[in-house]
């Protein structure tokens, strides 16, 4: 690479500090990455998170998120032109007030609305009612392949008592990229 | 039948499933990427257990750290098959421990108990 295509890669890190970033990731996300990150960051929230309660949502927060991505990427059967359709995006950040998980992926058009509606429903319903639609839903005796069977998404909003934060953004007609932002509070700060 | 044993590993938790003694227990992390695959082994040696009639009072024994959601369906079909036992006439109980002040672990503690028709004990372990 010549001198004159090197990025700015202080700009680029001190960017990531500014954000607070504890970690980020681009590319293809393997059952192996996925263990690898938890115990990354399972030491780094052994070192810095005193509250043992924060520890544990945060551990099971990107548990949860981090399986969702592995087994969408998994059952990825599409292509992005000029893009690596196996790759996704993950990004943990801290600050004073708490942890964010952030993750993107690839998704075909016709899966977007069904997400939607899906984290639409999960955002507007009560801490009571989403209770209820865990117990029903766990109880509803449908397994897919690995075990899963829908519950993930709720239980992220339970546990993390914040609304599910989304974005789909048009790649070409076919593919969008959704980014999803899980928000930690840190202790028993609830959302105001 | 044998008695059903399993190490912790750092994703999936400690099993005991003893048929003379009636402790079955399951401690640790369950938060393996394939929880079916984990938990078969479990279920079929449930089975064997309630088709032998074993008469035995039975103590289920439930200390989980963390499970994934993945976790949380097979752990219900576990408690399903001990359920399925206590139909059996069988003296059936579960204690499920949690770790002081966890309530995300107690409130799952408390879905499951609704679910399961079998007397729970949730107990809380007190901070070392």
């Amino acid at each position: 690479m010549s001198q004159s295509a090197m990025i700015d890669y202080l700009a680029l890190y001190e960017k990531m500090h500014e954000n607070n970033i504890m970690l980020t990731f681009k590319g293809e996300v393997s059952v192996d990455l996925v263990n690898s990150v938890l115990k990354i960051i399972e030491d780094r929230l052994d070192r810095i998170e005193e509250d043992r309660k924060t520890r544990k949502k945060v551990y099971n927060i990107l548990v949860e998120c981090l399986q969702n991505l592995c087994n969408h990427i998994d059952s990825t059967d599409f292509e992005v032109t000029g893009y690596d359709s196996k790759t996704a995006l993950l990004i943990i950040e801290t600050d004073m007030k708490g942890y964010s998980v952030v993750t993107g992926n690839y998704v075909p058009k016709d899966k977007v609305e069904g997400l939607k509606t899906r984290i639409d429903e999960i955002n507007s319903i009560s801490k009571d009612e989403l209770r209820a639609l865990y117990k029903r839903t766990l109880n509803n005796g449908q397994f897919s392949e690995k075990g899963g069977g829908g519950l993930g998404f709720i239980d992220i909003a339970r546990k993390s008592g914040q609304k599910l934060k989304y974005t789909f953004q048009k790649v070409n007609e076919e593919i969008e990229f959704f980014s999803l932002q899980i928000d930690i509070p840190k202790g028993d700060k609830e959302e105001e | 039948m044998e008695i059903f044993e399993l190490d912790a590993k750092n994703h999936t938790p400690y099993i005991k499933l003893d048929h003379t003694t009636g402790i079955m227990e399951l401690k640790g992390r369950s938060t393996p990427e394939n929880s079916v695959e984990f938990y078969d082994p479990v279920n079929k040696w449930l089975i064997q257990f309630i088709n032998e009639a074993v008469t035995i009072p039975v103590i289920v024994k439930l200390k989980f750290e963390y499970f994934n959601t993945s976790s949380s369906k097979c752990i219900l079909d576990v408690l399903k098959k001990f359920a399925e036992f206590k139909k059996t006439g069988a003296d059936v109980k579960v204690e499920w421990y949690y770790e002081q002040d966890d309530d995300d672990m107690k409130e799952a503690a408390e879905d499951y108990s609704d679910i399961v028709k079998i007397p729970f004990e949730i107990i809380e372990i007190p901070e070392d």
